[in-house]
Formats: structure tokens, C-alpha cells, sequence
């Protein structure tokens, strides 16, 4: 995952684009809520449900490739909390509904995610008054994340490169030193950009 | 541990996303009176405690996990900025990965964000108080480490149960979890000893926030969090015979009471035994977890630096 890979999913406008990400945020939510106070067994909607979803991917160009693929990623941890239920009173039928219900949401999910930047969500959250330290912390959270994972990847290549491991426990010990570098070097960075936010009026 | 949608209960959700909410609230509060300069920490600690999650740690046969940082949040930046940066690390990762359902983003910020940090920084700070030094602070932070994911999983597994899933989840989940606590107390204790080798004084500057200021908020969190488990264990409590049932039989309101409960935890002599054997799971892998932290810490820092905090030669 990188920015320019995240930020060019999102970029492709369509009639989906143009809505107000806010109302798409509160579609999403509702379309949850939805689903999970559906009773169990309605295969029927399901279906309909589904098929709906996939008529709004394929409207809004959304790859169904893609789609199906962070599906795939994040099944087998519904699967999981879900095979729990097969103990239950509610047996089979109990598991299908729920693993049906949840796939369900995490497409929404999958939809509003793929269509909405996090900058649109950031303003939403804005918009609603979300206290400023959460969306300060949100804001340079985001703007930092591909910074960060790119540069704990080149040290952990500089690593491999320099350093030959024999054994699982040199392996965690040099993981443990790369991850509390990239801290180190984390800490150095807000330093700079607190020098930088004062420097342009941030008080 | 991140529960998605459409497993919770629409009650259970509602008082997660309430509860987590009021304590995310507090936290703001005693956040925003930390020093300016620390505010950019907090994003860049979020974004940074997002990335270490994304390095993959090698377990046996092929299976790897990952660090979820809650006590090493807590341990530097201080616990409420520990709840706020926890937050919004898995705000984003619900939104931008559907890593976590919208709907239990509530239930997975008291979950991860609230009860690990705060519940985790509160056995810190105990355990570094009774052992000092940098090796006293290892063994808190790999012990607390491992007691945060057990309690996140202790109120994962109370909120699926409450919502009808089968009471097999308490066994389940807290059993696998005392095992995943160790990975997470070994590398809580491993980044640490590295980042206090290098630059003891990023810590230092953590622990220099008002002390008494920090005190009252965390007691304040810690019943939160106590009552938040009272509220979600109390349905099941009901179920449990013994005192209760008895009063209730003869107050004449346990059929009523009956009714309100999830199905699924209807109590047999079975439950009693898996109870019990979990419990004593539970409580010696405490101890061999506390065991655990002190050999660690004793390997991870030399004798010679033992005794003094935080200095080296």
C-alpha cells in the first residue's frame, strides 16, 4: 500500500464522486444498520441486496477484481467469529446469515472506502464538530502513515542487507530495533513539523 | 481482535460506541492540557504505531503476527494521549481498510483504544513503581503488555457473548489470547529496551507530564472501564444461579429476567467447568507471564546498567 496506489483509486470521477461525501458516509452507515437488523435466513433479500451493491460498483467504476480481493483479505476473520455461532441455537442457518450479513456490510465498506478520499471524511468529521485535537491527530495521522510504513520498509531492507540472521529471536530483536527507530525517527520528525506549524502561524 | 459488523447486537453497540465515546472524551480533555509541542507527537505516534503494525513478525510454522501497540502507545506518549492515538488508529483502519466494522468502531476503540492502554498503563506504572530502574520498566511494560491483550480480549469475548453468540467465545478467546499476549509482551519489551539504549530521553520527556494531573483522569478511566465491564458482565452475572437467582426467584421476576437474556448462555455444569479451567488459565498464565517479563527484562538489559534509570555508559 502507498499514497499515489490509494489516492489514484479515489481519483476516477463519477456520478458516485460528485454526491457529497457526507451523504455517502450517512448511505453507508444506513445501508449497515440496514442489514444487520435483518432477520436471519432472508436469503432472498440478501441477494437483492448484493446484487444491488454490485450494480452500484460497476456504476460508480469500481473494479469488481479489487473489490473481491480486499474481500478475500478480510473474510477468513468473519469466518472465524462467525464459525462460533455454528455452536449456537441457531445452528447453520445462524452462520450463514451472519457470515451473508457481514460480507454484506464490509462491501459497503469496501464501496465507500474505494470512492471517498479520507480528506472528503476528514471534512465531514469537520463538519460535525469532532473535537480538534482527535481531528488534528487524524489529519497528520494520515498525512504521515505512507511516510512512515515507506521508511520502516527501507530500513528493514537496509537491515536484511547488512545483517545475515540465523535464528527466529535475531530476526524479532532486529525487527523490535527497526520499529523503535522508526519511533526515534518519528519523534525527530514532529519535532520538525512543530517548528515548521509555528513558523507559519500555528499557535 | 477487531470485531467487523453484523455481530454485535444493535444494545450492545450502542452502549460500546456510548461508553468508548465518554472515555475518548476524557482523554481529550486531559490531552489538550499537554504542552502544544506535543501535539504533532500524537499524530506522528498514531501514524507510526499504524506502521509498526504493518511488520510482520515470524511464529512458527509459517504464521506470522504483528505488534497492536496499546501499551507502547501508552508507555510513550502517556495514557491519554495513549486513548486518542489508539483511536484514531483504528478510525483509520475501519475506514480506509474495513478493518473493523463501522458499526463496532465503538466496541473496538473501548476494546483497544480505552480499556489496553488505560488498564495496561495502570499495571505499568504499579509494576515500575514496585521494581525501579530500566529493568523494573521492562518487566512493567512486557507485563503490561500482556496483561492489555488479555483484557481486550476479555471485552471482546463479554460483548460478542452478550450479543448471542455462543458463551464458547470467553474460552476461546481468552485462551488464545494468553498466548498472543506473550508476542506482544516480547516485543513491547524489545522495542522499548532498544528505544531507551538509544534515547532514553524520549521517555523521560513522556514521564514529565504533571503527575497529579494524570492521576485523577486515570482513576477516573479505570472506573469507566470498570463500570463499562459491570454493565456489559451484569446480564450474564444474572444468568449465573447461585445468590442472585435465588433472589430473584423470589422476588418473582425471574422469568421476566429470563427472557431479556441471550439463549445461548444458558449455564450447565459444563460451562461451570470451562469456566473454572479458564480461570486457572488465566491465572497461571499471569504468573508465568510476569515470570516471562522478568527473564526478559534480565537479558534485555545488562547487569552493569540494572540499577541506574535510564543511564548508560
Amino acid at each position: 500500500m502507498n499514497a499515489a496506489h490509494t489516492e489514484a483509486r479515489s481519483l476516477s470521477r463519477t456520478w458516485m464522486q460528485r454526491l457529497p461525501a457526507s451523504l455517502r458516509l450517512a448511505a453507508a452507515f444506513a445501508l449497515i444498520t440496514a442489514v444487520i437488523l435483518l432477520p436471519a435466513g432472508h436469503w432472498r433479500v440478501y441477494a437483492a441486496i448484493a446484487g444491488a451493491l454490485v450494480v452500484i460498483a460497476a456504476a460508480a467504476r469500481v473494479s469488481m477484481l479489487s473489490v473481491l480481493k480486499r474481500l478475500a483479505l478480510l473474510e477468513p476473520i468473519i469466518i472465524g467469529v462467525a464459525a462460533l455461532s455454528l455452536l449456537g441455537p441457531a445452528g447453520l442457518r445462524g452462520f450463514l446469515s451472519i457470515l451473508a450479513k457481514s460480507s454484506l456490510c464490509l462491501f459497503v465498506m469496501i464501496l465507500l472506502s474505494t470512492t471517498t478520499r479520507f480528506t472528503e471524511i476528514l471534512r465531514v468529521l469537520r463538519a460535525i464538530h469532532t473535537p480538534w485535537l482527535l481531528l488534528t491527530t487524524l489529519t497528520l495521522m494520515y498525512r504521515y502513515i505512507f511516510v512512515l510504513a515507506e521508511e520502516g520498509h527501507r530500513m528493514r531492507r537496509a537491515r536484511l542487507s547488512r545483517t545475515f540472521n540465523r535464528g527466529r529471536w535475531r530476526t524479532w530483536k532486529n525487527l523490535g530495533t527497526v520499529i523503535a527507530q522508526l519511533f526515534v525517527r518519528s519523534s525527530e520528525r514532529a519535532e520538525r513539523i512543530y517548528a515548521a506549524m509555528c513558523a507559519r502561524g500555528w499557535k | 481482535m477487531h470485531i467487523p459488523d453484523g455481530f454485535l447486537s444493535a444494545r450492545t453497540a450502542a452502549a460500546a460506541a456510548v461508553l468508548s465515546a465518554g472515555a475518548l472524551g476524557v482523554a481529550l480533555n486531559v490531552a489538550r492540557s499537554l504542552p502544544r509541542r506535543r501535539v504533532p507527537l500524537m499524530g506522528l505516534t498514531a501514524a507510526f504505531i499504524f506502521a509498526a503494525q504493518m511488520i510482520n513478525f515470524p511464529i512458527a510454522a509459517g504464521t506470522s503476527g504483528h505488534l497492536v501497540g496499546a501499551v507502547l502507545a501508552a508507555v510513550l506518549v502517556g495514557p491519554a494521549a495513549a486513548v486518542v492515538v489508539m483511536s484514531a488508529v483504528l478510525i483509520v483502519q475501519c475506514v480506509l481498510l474495513g478493518d473493523g466494522g463501522l458499526t463496532a468502531l465503538g466496541a473496538n476503540i473501548f476494546n483497544m483504544a480505552v480499556a489496553a492502554p488505560v488498564f495496561g498503563y495502570a499495571v505499568y506504572g504499579l509494576i515500575s513503581r514496585l521494581l525501579p530502574g530500566t529493568r523494573g520498566r521492562i518487566v512493567a511494560a512486557a507485563f503490561a503488555g500482556w496483561c492489555a491483550t488479555v483484557i481486550a480480549a476479555l471485552c471482546c469475548a463479554v460483548e460478542l457473548a452478550f450479543s448471542g453468540i455462543h458463551w464458547v467465545v470467553f474460552p476461546a478467546m481468552i485462551n488464545v489470547h494468553l498466548l498472543i499476549g506473550i508476542g506482544e509482551a516480547t516485543l513491547t519489551a524489545l522495542i522499548l529496551s532498544a528505544i531507551i539504549r538509544t534515547r532514553p530521553e524520549l521517555l523521560d520527556a513522556s514521564a514529565a507530564e504533571p503527575a497529579r494531573r494524570r492521576m485523577i483522569p486515570l482513576v477516573v478511566a479505570g472506573l469507566l472501564v470498570a463500570i463499562a465491564l459491570a454493565v456489559f458482565i451484569s446480564p450474564l452475572g444474572s444468568d449465573w444461579p447461585d445468590g442472585l437467582e435465588k433472589v430473584a426467584e423470589h422476588f418473582g421476576f425471574a422469568a421476566s429476567s429470563r427472557t431479556v437474556l441471550p439463549p445461548a448462555l444458558g449455564l450447565d455444569s459444563k460451562i461451570r467447568t470451562t469456566a473454572w479451567a479458564t480461570a486457572l488459565a488465566s491465572a497461571v498464565g499471569t504468573v508465568l507471564a510476569f515470570g516471562l517479563s522478568l527473564l526478559l527484562a534480565r537479558w534485555l538489559v545488562p547487569n552493569r546498567s540494572a540499577g541506574r534509570n535510564g543511564e548508560h555508559p
